[in-house]
């Protein structure tokens, strides 16, 4: 084979794989634009601050949105301490035996599990079981339970990159080994722990199956009063709208609005864990 | 000797009794934690099986795997038969990866090793974003837009079929696999590459040559944990296709997934009844199939970072 040809065929492999980077772009710019579009009727600060009306297909959308806060600081009351504590412990006192390959596969199971699995857990365990009912406490319970693995090997990771030398010599100084993690370990993986924290709530807050199963209602006239009590959630009411009411189906700017509100809560705090992390990862280098 | 001794007393008497409260506890706390975390999955597996006992017991396992008939709501006969669920999942997550394979191994490879550093900089955060798009979304946009050009290209009546569904799940798998395989392909050694260009190799020689068979364990692994995501997905297949239990493999037909059954069904159930139960059995069935893909890449994975540490 000449050179020609071998420089020709690279070309064309290039530009094939260059096509398929673009085309992922692509899909990104269509979707938003598409999202964006649709919902330029009622594009405005109203349409946040206002109830939804009319069985969902006039208003604004500032139950559902109370309600997916709702559940994020539930998320947050839960899922955080526990598992970041639960990273500290696989991180720190866990040894490298086949301990921690047990532990790692326990964590990445439960991240594979499908979500409407979680919901089935929530309705049996939380639901049912536990007697909480169809309620905000319920899917709360149930999207921290989902975003426990996130939070996690997210918080892990940042542990384990923090350098050994670093505990070794706050170990040396006279550090007990709580102390060690509490002074040195913890404030230095925060970014990392933070990036992950930021992550599984925005995964919470665009979670629609299991809140389907354990309490996310239609129409609430009001916001929720109790965690006890049933709950309008941005991403259920998205799709509810979408499915039940005919202005829906045809594609109301209402829908198309409440979309746009989700991905810019979601984008949002995505796009602050991708910053966090890329200026903590300038100034840290190890 | 003594002296020193004296030292260590003090310290742990006076300077450190708080640290050394918390250091010996410590431990037992957050292993407790740790494993309150880990009964999760216990816990899901047992709920899964308590629910789906009296499905299980009253159908009979054979019948309801193998079963060709999906009609819990019939009164007269009612049929808990998972085949066409199945089929349903592994039509659709079958032709969301032959479309998001081939794409998301191009994309791969340009991000890893053709793409100029600042539009790096660029792709890789839109890739991030794209995979943190909320399914419902993914699913609207499926339902409103993406239908009337399944629609059209196809010359159908609507676009409400299992195409337009595989076509959704292909958008959502291909940044999960982008994302990891890529650090698979990141992992590979330099002086790999560099072995090759001196001897002569173009880059496209090297990388399919040299690089990709390298990293293939963990591209393999990429790949199997994105069609795991579209196994597992639900809200996407439930908007994007009208749901209908056919036990079919033809993508311009409705079918209906695993996870939509459970979605859909579940608010007409009546807590603690058969449908219930099969429903719960549904469930049983979809944390197994993930539970094995799971270990399957976990195994594969496990290999490559032990080949190149």
């Amino acid at each position: 084979m000449n050179a020609i040809s071998r420089n020709a065929k690279e070309k064309l492999y290039f530009n094939i794989f260059r096509a398929c980077g673009a085309l992922v772009v692509l899909t990104l710019v269509v979707i938003m634009a598409y999202m964006l579009m649709g919902s330029l009727p009622v594009l405005s600060l109203d349409f946040l601050t206002e109830p939804p009306r009319g069985a969902n297909t006039l208003g604004g959308i500032v139950t559902p949105l109370v309600g997916t806060i709702c559940l994020m600081g539930i998320v947050f009351a839960f899922a955080i301490p526990i598992g970041v504590l639960s990273a500290v412990y696989l991180s720190e006192y866990q040894g490298k035996g086949w301990g921690a390959r047990f532990w790692h596969i326990v964590v990445s199971n439960l991240a594979g599990v499908p979500s409407i699995v979680y919901g089935l857990l929530g309705l049996a365990l939380f639901v049912t079981f536990a007697g909480l009912g169809r309620s905000l406490i319920a899917s709360g319970l149930t999207l921290a339970i989902l975003s426990l693995p996130i939070v996690i090997s997210a918080a892990r990771e940042a542990i384990q990159a923090i350098p050994s030398s670093l505990r070794e010599a706050s170990m040396a100084l006279g550090a007990t080994k709580w102390q060690t993690i509490w002074h040195h370990v913890l404030p230095y993986a925060l970014p990392g722990i933070l990036t992950g924290i930021i992550l599984a709530l925005s995964r919470a807050a665009g979670e629609t199956a299991p809140i389907l199963l354990t309490g996310a209602a239609f129409y609430m006239s009001s916001m929720p009063d109790s965690i006890f009590s049933q709950f309008m959630a941005l991403p259920y009411h998205i799709y509810a709208v979408a499915t039940q009411t005919m202005a829906g189906m045809n594609g109301s700017p209402v829908v198309y609005g409440a979309a746009i509100a989700l991905l810019m809560l979601v984008i949002g705090m995505n796009l602050v864990a991708i910053i966090v992390r890329k200026r903590f990862r300038e100034k840290y280098r190890w | 000797m003594k002296y020193i001794d004296k030292i260590g007393w003090l310290n742990r008497t006076q300077g450190q009794s708080k640290g050394r409260f918390f250091d010996g506890a410590s431990h037992t706390v957050l292993f407790t934690i740790t494993l309150i975390s880990a009964s999760v999955l216990v816990a899901v597996a047992a709920f899964l099986i308590l629910g789906s006992l009296q499905a299980f017991n009253v159908i009979g396992p054979v019948e309801m795997l193998f079963g060709d008939t999906w009609r819990p709501t019939s009164f007269h006969n009612p049929a808990f038969g998972m085949l066409p669920l199945m089929a349903g999942t592994f039509l659709v997550s079958f032709l969301a990866s032959i479309i998001a394979i081939p794409i998301g191994l191009g994309c791969t490879i340009y991000l890893a090793e053709i793409a100029h550093p600042r539009i790096r900089a660029f792709l890789k955060p839109a890739i991030e974003l794209l995979a943190g798009i909320p399914s419902v979304v993914y699913g609207l946009f499926a339902m409103l837009i993406l239908q009337g050009w399944v629609a059209q290209l196809f010359g159908l009546q609507h676009g409400y079929v299992a195409l337009n569904g595989g076509l959704i799940l292909a958008v959502m798998m291909v940044p999960i696999m982008v994302s990891l395989a890529e650090d698979a392909i990141s992992a590979v050694p330099l002086e790999l590459r560099e072995a090759s260009y001196a001897l002569g190799a173009t880059r496209w020689e090297t990388m399919r040559s040299v690089v990709l068979p390298a990293a293939m364990s963990g591209i393999l692994a990429a790949i199997i944990l994105s069609i795991m995501r579209a196994v597992g997905e639900t809200m996407a297949v439930l908007m994007a296709f009208n749901q209908t239990p056919l036990p079919t493999l033809d993508p311009f037909s409705g079918v209906q997934t695993m996870t939509a059954t459970i979605a859909i069904e579940m608010g007409e159930a009546a807590v603690g009844g058969l449908h219930y139960s099969a429903l719960f059995a549904v469930g049983v069935m979809l944390f197994m199939i993930t539970l094995v893909m799971n270990t399957v890449a976990n195994r594969i994975m496990l290999r490559y970072s032990e080949a190149y540490r």
